[in-house]
């Protein structure tokens, strides 16, 4: 059996789960997000401020930040694998998404926490 | 034999793979947009959480971002990133019901197909009323 080194989860049934359970907390916090903007008319900063200072937001933001990490990893390397069939191009290119993807991270953590 | 047999499918048919001349089902469409609208999110990030820095820096920083937010440049982008954002969700929800066995078959992934272009085109434009 050949197994791919660079998929998430070494295994396509777990790749299946993770990018289905984070789809779900991205869906969740996409629709919570949309819901404070569109709700909120005259959002002001002091608000806005006040609702990524609560301890809950900042758990709900970076579970998507995880989320969409292993979300879009799974994603572009589906993408990559299927379209890209010469080895070096592919690799460079998920090692961009990946070196992407870890920047975002550190950058959403130092948004939510103002290191 | 062979040659018989290759001659019987050749015939009449196109020699090239010519992608404009392909007719494509609606769900072949529906589920490469859903590609496309993941890498187009993918990229967008970095603008939201730009947005997601300035807006919560200092109320200096979230009054500039609402005066950026002014202009037309600005509101476009963010039109295209929710249209993304909305197409994405959308198609994905289809995606999570189908995994729960409701649709499988040939005519339900075409009304699937339907109603996921039909939902997202309103959200679109429900994205758009409330940009601008």
């Amino acid at each position: 059996m050949v197994t791919s080194v660079t998929n998430l989860g070494r295994s396509g049934a777990y790749d299946w789960m993770v990018q289905r359970v984070s789809a779900v907390v991205l869906a969740l916090y996409t629709a919570f997000m949309v819901g404070v903007l569109v709700f909120t008319p005259d959002l002001t900063y002091e608000v806005w401020s006040a609702l990524f200072a609560k301890t809950w937001m900042r758990i709900f933001s970076l579970a998507a930040l995880v989320a969409l990490g292993a979300h879009a990893w799974i994603g572009l390397w589906t993408i990559t694998t299927d379209y890209m069939k010469n080895g070096v191009v592919r690799f460079v290119a998920q090692a961009a998404c990946g070196t992407i993807m870890f920047v975002y991270f550190i950058w959403g953590v130092q948004i939510l926490w103002g290191l | 034999m062979a040659i018989i047999e290759c001659e019987a499918v050749n015939s009449k048919r196109p020699v090239n793979l010519d992608l404009t001349k392909f007719h494509f089902p609606l769900p072949a469409i529906t589920s490469i947009l859903h590609r496309i609208s993941g890498v187009i999110i993918f990229i967008a990030i970095a603008f939201l959480l730009w947005g997601l820095d300035a807006s919560l820096a200092s109320k200096e920083s979230f009054a500039s971002l609402q005066s950026v937010m002014d202009s037309f440049l600005a509101k476009l982008i963010l039109w295209g990133i929710l249209a993304a954002l909305f197409y994405h969700f959308v198609a994905g929800i289809k995606h999570l019901i189908m995994d729960a066995g409701f649709g499988e078959t040939l005519k339900g992934g075409q009304i699937a197909a339907k109603v996921v272009i039909a939902v997202s085109v309103v959200l679109i434009l429900l994205a758009g009323v409330w940009i601008w």
